[in-house]
């Protein structure tokens, strides 16, 4: 059974569709890439998922459980997180706060332990700054030691990208929605963060599903690609099939002039 | 050398600073603290608010901007000529306003416009226009001083300013150490020793007396002359170090030290001033409630009296002998809390989806509306209606008891609640759902999606808040013994917040120098604070106090880090992308993987 299956799924924004009836399907250990033309419904698509929008018809099955209409912290609790094309961290909370805090959901202590202070919520503060030091320490040096007190705005761009990836890991989901993780990165960054999302999934577990724009980044981390164009899926397979697929070449670059007329 | 001279700047600022003189002269602040002297017999409270301003906005206007890449003009004639003009600018609107005063009886629109404001602003002296000239050189004089100031070099300046800062201070809170004087003995001693009262030596109507005046600048001096740098520095670096066992023990410390003032302030103080304080307890405990619910978790709550109503009429309701319950306080706190929390619900998840100003409106409905319930005749049976509920009883300690005939007890209580009120405030601060009210207040939408109920954390938010004035009601109930619809206006929501504001938002220490400031120095919105000769006045002061710290220091007086990162992330960032030129370098060099 498919970790996420998405049937007929549809969203429109007044007049506008954004989503019209998409069908797509992860397995669990699979990187999955999601392309397509600006405006083509990709982030739509991953902010009906992560139940910021909810859908005008279809459904959503994650583990064979319909979440479509669910609040966006339930669905995080059942085990999707996400990332933000334009970077949305917590930015006047320490790097460590950012990765502590989406926690939340996996741990319980409440407001009376907190003031009280009890033995039990010392063992859990304790096992969430450790747990936080980990996720961070996966990014290598980048995040680590004198970082983990600095406020998240003065992170450079590409360690705010990886701080969100961190974020999300925190969550401890099954399933990473990666919204454009390499945009805006220089040729030397893009190349580590390619390796990192292999590494998401063969060193921590997670099923990934990217969206992105560059190329060179989708043909390295996909078992398989999904094109979208004007919210339907145009294509999907491996890079080299789609890549060569005429649909495909056509919502990118348009038609030959004399075929329009 | 660039001429300083700058005669635009100072018309504008003479503009502005005759409005201000001639603002305070209406409004009747003039002749109102004209009665309080400041230094005998010369200087008296109204000339130091009218004269003021002229000083500060000369130095103002003279004060030159350093640009980078050019010499600053350096400063010197022009400076003082410039804060002349502010002055000379300033003189002339006082003069028209001194004439138009002798002209015309303006009392029917203007009830402060006065033959006394006249007398005041010629001095009493015969002709008047011989005064009102006297005034104007005045005027001009202290703008061209304001202006000379920049002349002294920086040190020197700063002294000069601790100098007349504190003598001015020791004049204004005379209340404060005659009171000490008195409670210590030191008035009785002298008396007996020296056959002379220490407290007339020292004050003469309220005003410093020339020698004294003279001896507090000296000390002042001198003190201000000693390295001090970096000591309050060195204090909070203590409280913040990273070694833990360090921390503690520093924390333990201070604590120790605050602990020792609160138990030796109300026997120092005497009735007057434990009144005070028991009253900034009271709204600090509040602060503290509502810095929750605005300073951690962001929810602009207008209608926060409510919840200090509720805590405040259960306690009547259950101890007072009205209605035949006739409980202990103690009986009763519980259930005062209780009900506030769980009005704190009941306002809350209708409520807590807005975001905003719409959140700040529907509370601000809430609020009226329980303060109204509370009033109305249909519920008069149980709330007593505009009659409010009297009768209520003491505080019982077993071998005393608490309540307004005695402040001190009051002093005392409340000091403990503050205790617990902070402790909480603390606590929750670093936990789990503080972090997620932190997260929250940056970006609702992220929180959501990252698995964060926030329906649920921002309702915690509300009832924690709501307790803690629950208490804080509970503790006014005994504390006056009577309460009335009219105690819970709308104002004091608006007067809590403005020392969440002024203090700093989400800083705990932000929020006690709040209360001080504004209930201690000021009053509350019934009860008087030390200057007792704002009372008429403090609301124009809160306003303008607001508004000074909106444009100059949005961040409050003890801002916690968060919030002064917020407001100055600019220039932060600016910093961060300059230091980014030597961090590239070193990612370069970094192997990545």
């Amino acid at each position: 059974m498919a970790l996420l299956q998405i049937n007929e799924l549809k969203k429109s924004f007044g007049g506008i569709q954004a989503l019209g009836g998409v069908e797509f399907h992860i397995d669990e250990g699979e990187i999955v890439s999601v392309i397509g033309p600006n405006g083509a419904g990709k982030t739509s698509f991953f902010n009906v998922i992560s139940g910021m929008f909810v859908p005008d018809g279809g459904e959503i099955l994650f583990d064979g459980e319909e979440i479509s209409g669910l609040e966006p912290s339930a669905i995080t609790t059942l085990g999707i997180a996400r990332t933000f094309q334009n970077v949305r961290l917590f930015a006047n909370m320490s790097i460590l706060e950012n990765v502590m805090v989406a926690q939340h959901c996996r741990t319980s202590r409440g407001l009376i332990s907190a003031i009280l202070r009890t033995a039990a919520f010392k063992e859990e503060e304790r096992e969430i700054e450790e747990r936080a030091r980990d996720i961070l320490g996966f990014f290598g040096t980048r995040l680590v030691g004198y970082r983990f007190d600095q406020p998240a705005f003065a992170l450079s761009y590409a360690n705010r990208r990886r701080l969100e990836i961190a974020r999300a890991m925190a969550t401890q989901p099954r399933l990473l929605l990666l919204d454009e993780p390499v945009a805006g990165m220089n040729p030397k960054e893009t190349a580590e963060l390619t390796g990192l999302i292999s590494r998401l999934r063969d060193e921590r577990g997670f099923t990934v599903v990217v969206i992105e724009h560059d190329m060179r980044v989708v043909r390295d981390v996909s078992d398989r690609v999904v094109v979208l164009d004007h919210g339907v899926k145009i294509a999907e397979g491996s890079y080299e099939e789609v890549s060569t697929n005429d649909d495909v070449i056509e919502a990118y670059l348009g038609r030959p002039a004399e075929e329009t007329q | 050398m660039p001429t300083v001279f700058d005669r635009r700047a100072g018309l504008r600022w003479g503009w502005i600073a005759g409005l201000a003189l001639v603002f305070i002269a209406a409004i009747g602040m003039l002749e109102t603290f004209d009665e309080r002297l400041i230094l005998s017999p010369v200087l008296s409270m109204g000339f130091l608010m009218l004269l003021w301003p002229v000083s500060v906005m000369g130095f103002q206007a003279s004060a030159v901007e350093v640009r980078e890449g050019t010499d600053p003009p350096r400063h010197g004639l022009g400076s003082v000529l410039t804060g002349a003009l502010v002055g000379g600018t300033a003189a002339t609107m006082l003069a028209v306003f001194t004439w138009v005063l002798a002209t015309f009886d303006l009392r029917f629109a203007f009830i402060n416009l006065s033959p006394a404001l006249l007398q005041i602003l010629t001095f009493s002296r015969e002709p008047m226009w011989l005064g009102a000239t006297v005034m104007f050189g005045l005027v001009v004089l202290l703008g061209a001083v304001g202006g000379a100031v920049h002349l002294a070099p920086a040190g020197m300046r700063k002294r000069g300013f601790i100098v007349v800062a504190s003598v001015i201070v020791v004049a204004l809170f005379e209340r404060v150490f005659t009171q000490i004087l008195r409670q210590i003995r030191a008035e009785d001693v002298f008396d007996n020793v020296f056959g002379r009262s220490l407290i007339n030596l020292v004050f003469d109507e309220g005003g410093l007396t020339w020698g004294v005046a003279l001896l507090i600048a000296g000390v002042a001096f001198w003190l201000s002359g000693r390295k001090s740098k970096g000591r309050v520095q060195n204090m909070t670096n203590r409280l913040t170090s990273s070694d833990r066992a360090e921390r503690t023990r520093w924390s333990l410390i201070y604590a120790a030290g605050v602990l020792v003032a609160v138990a030796v302030a109300p026997v120092l103080l005497g009735s007057l001033l434990s009144e005070i304080l028991a009253n900034v307890g009271l709204f600090l405990l509040m602060g503290l409630g509502l810095n929750i619910v605005v300073g951690l978790a962001g929810l602009l709550d207008l209608g926060y009296v409510a919840f200090f109503a509720v805590g405040a009429y259960t306690v009547g309701l259950l101890t007072s002998s009205q209605f035949g319950f006739e409980w202990s306080w103690w009986a009763a706190l519980p259930v005062a809390l209780v009900a506030s929390a769980i009005a704190g619900l009941l306002v809350g998840i209708p409520v807590i989806r807005m975001r905003g100003d719409y959140l700040a409106i529907v509370t601000l409905g809430f609020g009226e509306i329980v303060r109204i319930l509370f009033l109305s005749d249909w519920l008069k049976p149980a709330f007593g209606g505009a009659q409010g509920i009297i009768n209520i009883s003491p505080i019982d300690l077993g071998f005393t008891e608490v309540s307004g005939i005695s402040p001190q007890s009051v002093l005392y209580f409340a000091a403990g609640f503050v205790a617990v009120a902070a402790w909480v405030s603390w606590a929750v601060q670093s936990s789990r759902v503080g972090r997620a009210w932190t997260a929250i207040r940056e970006d609702e939408s992220v929180a959501e999606v990252m698995g964060i109920d926030t329906v649920r954390a921002k309702l915690s938010a509300f009832v924690v808040g709501a307790i803690l004035a629950g208490a804080g009601g509970a503790l006014f109930a005994a504390k006056v013994g009577s309460i009335f619809p009219t105690s819970f206006r709308l104002l004091v929501s608006i007067i809590v917040l403005v020392i969440v504001i002024v203090g700093g938002m989400g800083s705990i220490r932000g929020v006690v120098v709040g209360a001080v400031v504004l209930i201690g120095v000021l009053g509350g919105p019934t009860a008087p604070g030390l200057l007792l000769e704002f009372a008429d006045f403090k609301l124009l002061v809160v306003g303008a106090l607001l508004i000074f710290m909106m444009l100059i220091r949005p961040e409050g007086l003890l801002p916690s880090v968060r919030r002064s990162r917020e407001l100055h992330h600019t220039e932060l960032t600016q910093d961060a992308w300059l230091d980014k030129a030597g961090e590239a370098a070193d990612d370069a060099s970094e192997v990545p993987g």
